[in-house]
């Protein structure tokens, strides 16, 4: 009896182990079976490189290079904000700051990992945006620059604890090293311990950047949503996932345009699974 | 020498100014939510229902609505991600199979909330007929945290020594009981940990329960698990674009009730990792 229930318990096991790589494969399946069946109507190729995105118009166009731009400025914008100060924070906190203020520091980027991106888009519309706009004179503050400032705030959580994990198992004899030989702390921070933790730090960026590119209520709260192609970071944009959250609500189960919103889906689930993939792949170096 | 000296501090300088950059806005938007949100919260406001098109009123149904969706996202996920987690810290050996359940997680944690919100719509609401629901928004929020559960609560559990298991495996106990009297016990504070963190996560998120489960308004609340429901992350979101004239001290109220939700939930968990951190004797 007792062997029975063992063998029931441990058989339930394995198949709650495969799980995580169940739900992957129903994700990206239940994904390809409703956009795929846009296919049948629109050409692939004219949905990924059209340049206009009408999805209510008579005939609707639905051309989604606008909502790729979007999302791709936005993102460019916020890795340049991000990236530079995530890895400078990662580097203060894990070499530079005394042990107490390193809790503290922890803490507060954890804070900021916590907080719901809604409640980030409701304080930007409140605060960055009309500071955008007033800056840049501009007849609206919800552009571009606006998104990726939120965005690098969205990013830089996930870079500084990744970046700071690979500093902190950097070999402690290759510090030791550098400083018998005479080096400053900054020469052996620059020569020795970026280099060593260099892939790590390539992890923790293109993971960031996944959060932002994957982002959606913040950057639909403080982008514009206006789905043409962006000719300067002071426009109005509108992402990818920001027009699957603001349109979905509207199209009809089964129509050209819901089917549209999951092709939408699919690229970005490959996207971040193109991204996830190889992050993986540079901290799986590290070791 | 003195040049070197010199760009040390300069290269120093930097970077702490780039760790205030990030921190200090933290605590600005903390402070600045608190501070205008915090007029907003009586007892009216927490227990009545939105009046005048969510103008006035209270918010009592979209909290209401935002436990329900976390209770069942965790009765779903807790279960799940348990079993998941002894099997890789437990069972699971290093092979090609343990790579890809790997990455799995971590592909689950990357993929974009919003998606899981458009997975969610066509498994649950659509192909299960589950309509939008409480039952579509928490198994959709169910999987989204499930690698979150996984990934906190599987260093619990490779955290107790081997030794343990050894010793339990010497006296005669099977593996099972080993796990169940030896490596679980000894995990619990790890995995209320990643199951709190879970909690935080999905009452925060909005873009899963979009599509799947939020009521733009209801005025009463939702009698069983097929009702759709008003949930706080949305409501927020609504009252902020989508209802015009809102009074901001209604806006920051909400922002305010749902941080410190959120945060709440974190903060119990990092106590719980401290404490269990401080009393670990091996």
């Amino acid at each position: 009896m007792r062997k029975l229930k063992e063998f029931i318990i441990e058989k339930l096991i394995l198949v709650c182990g495969l799980a995580a790589i169940f739900f992957v494969v129903l994700i990206f399946l239940f994904l390809l079976k409703e956009g795929l069946a846009l296919f049948k109507s629109v050409n692939p190729f004219a949905f990924i490189f059209g340049k206009s995105w009408y999805p209510i118009s008579e005939p609707a166009q639905l051309g989604i290079m606008p909502l790729i731009l979007g999302s791709l400025l936005v993102t460019l914008g916020a890795a340049i904000i991000s990236i530079p100060i995530g890895v400078a924070c990662a580097v203060y906190i894990s070499e530079v700051a005394p042990s107490k203020t390193k809790e503290i520091l922890k803490s507060g980027i954890e804070l900021l990992a916590a907080i719901p991106s809604v409640v980030l888009g409701f304080i930007g519309m409140v605060t960055l945006v009309p500071w955008v706009k007033s800056v840049f004179h501009l007849p609206t503050g919800l552009t571009a620059l606006s998104g990726s400032i939120m965005l690098a705030f969205m990013a830089m959580p996930t870079i500084v604890s990744v970046a700071e994990d690979a500093l902190y198992s950097v070999p402690k004899n290759y510090k030791e090293g550098a400083f018998a030989l005479g080096a400053t702390h900054w020469q052996t921070i620059y020569r020795v311990m970026l280099p060593a933790a260099s892939s790590g730090i390539v992890a923790a960026v293109m993971l960031g950047i996944g959060r932002v590119i994957g982002e959606t209520m913040a950057v639909m709260m403080i982008t514009g949503n206006s789905a043409i192609i962006p000719h300067s970071i002071l426009q109005p944009v509108r992402t990818l996932t920001a027009t699957i959250a603001a349109e979905m609500g509207e199209a009809v189960v089964g129509s050209e345009h819901y089917f549209a919103l999951f092709a939408i889906g699919i690229v970005l689930f490959v996207i971040s699974f193109i991204i996830n993939v190889t992050a993986d792949l540079f901290l799986h170096k590290r070791q | 020498m003195r040049n070197t000296k010199r760009t040390q501090k300069i290269a120093f300088f930097l970077m702490l100014l780039a760790t205030l950059l990030i921190v200090v806005p933290v605590g600005m938007i903390v402070v600045i939510i608190v501070q205008k949100g915090l007029p907003a919260i009586n007892w009216q406001f927490l227990s009545d229902i939105p009046r005048q098109g969510m103008r006035t009123g209270g918010i009592f149904p979209a909290i209401i609505g935002t436990i329900y969706l976390v209770l069942g996202a965790i009765v779903f996920a807790l279960p799940i991600g348990l079993l998941a987690v002894i099997y890789l810290s437990e069972y699971s050996r290093d092979n090609f199979l343990t790579r890809i359940i790997r990455l799995a997680i971590v592909n689950l944690s990357g993929v974009p909330s919003v998606v899981y919100g458009l997975f969610g719509l066509a498994l649950f609401v659509v192909f299960f007929k589950f309509g939008a629901s409480i039952l579509s928004g928490s198994l959709t929020l169910g999987i989204m945290i499930l690698p979150i559960i996984i990934t906190t609560s599987r260093e619990a559990l490779e955290s107790v020594p081997q030794s343990f298991r050894e010793v339990s495996l010497s006296l005669g106990a099977s593996k099972w009981q080993t796990i169940r009297h030896i490596v679980l016990p000894n995990a619990i504070p790890g995995i209320l940990t990643g199951t709190i963190l879970g909690l935080g996560r999905a009452a925060g998120e909005t873009a899963p329960i979009l599509f799947t489960v939020a009521a733009f308004y209801l005025p009463q609340l939702p009698k069983s698990i097929f009702d759709q429901a008003m949930a706080l992350p949305y409501h927020l979101y609504v009252i902020s674009t989508q209802v015009p004239n809102v009074d901001e001290k209604v806006r920051y109220g909400t922002a305010l009730v749902l941080l410190v939700l959120v945060l709440f939930m974190n903060l119990v968990a990092i106590i719980i990792r401290y404490r269990f951190r401080k009393k670990k004797k091996w």
